[in-house]
């Protein structure tokens, strides 16, 4: 506000059709593009799933080393962990007020994500390309 | 400039106050079974390390979503991914404008929560009656 004394320009002209930093939509954005990835992608899981019900070690590594069986679930983890990530992180926005601990659940929202992506990534593509090494 | 008076603002409702509609109770249940989504994916990333780290591992893991705590666990899990799918396309549809009418709301929020439980009990019935 202390600007506003050597400006002519008012606060409003001033932050008009900046958003939020610029960018302002991008979250809105891209929790809707990974909305949309999601429902065909999820529907993809649940089947995968479904199959692998009470499936034996060797079943299991059969389905998931399936190069198709891989990359939708790859795809999918993606799509889910940069979903969840936006709307764990609007969560904590709306209800963490004080600025210590509202850091620090925005701090692991981003690594518990990163987190659950890595190890599912890691453990598909081990499968997989394991069955193609050995 | 004069003393500032701080006087206490007003608060707005809280959730207690309001008498609970469809809508509400579906815009809760949202953020409720994202975030248990948000919870239970790391079950699944347990499942799959657990694949990768080998078949001790493995049945040791898989006998737990076998049992009868894991099938519970899993069958909520799939209502509540139902859910959430379903009440994320009614917020996709009304990203473009429509449904926002009293009626047209209410019907969606009542189809949710129909909807996903029909979904659950379709997917358990194909997965048993398949695999």
């Amino acid at each position: 506000m202390a600007d506003n004394r050597m400006s002519m320009r008012t606060p409003l002209s001033r932050v008009q059709g900046l958003g939020a930093s610029g960018h302002g939509v991008e979250h809105w954005w891209l929790q809707r593009l990974t909305a949309i990835a999601n429902i065909p992608l999820i529907i993809a899981f649940v089947l995968i799933v479904a199959a692998l019900a009470g499936s034996s070690y060797d079943e299991a590594i059969a389905l998931i080393s399936h190069p198709l069986i891989a990359i939708i679930l790859a795809l999918a983890v993606l799509s889910v962990c940069l979903h969840m990530r936006l709307g764990m992180q609007v969560i904590i926005e709306d209800y963490v007020h004080d600025t210590g601990p509202r850091l620090a659940a925005l701090i692991a929202n981003n690594f518990y994500a990163a987190v659950v992506a890595i190890a599912c990534l890691y453990a598909i593509l081990k499968v997989s390309l394991g069955r193609i090494l050995v | 400039m004069a003393e500032v008076k701080v006087t206490p603002r007003p608060l707005s409702p809280h959730l207690q106050v309001y008498r609970w509609t469809w809508t509400m109770a579906m815009s809760v249940f949202h953020r409720v079974t994202g975030t248990g989504l948000y919870i239970g994916i790391a079950l699944f990333a347990i499942w799959l390390v657990a694949l990768a780290a080998g078949p001790q591992t493995f049945d040791a893991v898989q006998w737990f979503f076998g049992s009868p705590i894991g099938l519970l666990i899993l069958f909520g899990y799939t209502w509540v991914l139902m859910h959430h799918m379903l009440g994320g396309v009614r917020h996709l549809v009304w990203d473009t404008g429509r449904g926002m009418e009293p009626g047209e709301r209410m019907n969606m929020a009542r189809f949710t929560l129909i909807g996903s439980i029909t979904l659950t009990v379709a997917i358990w019935l194909v997965a048993f009656l398949l695999f």
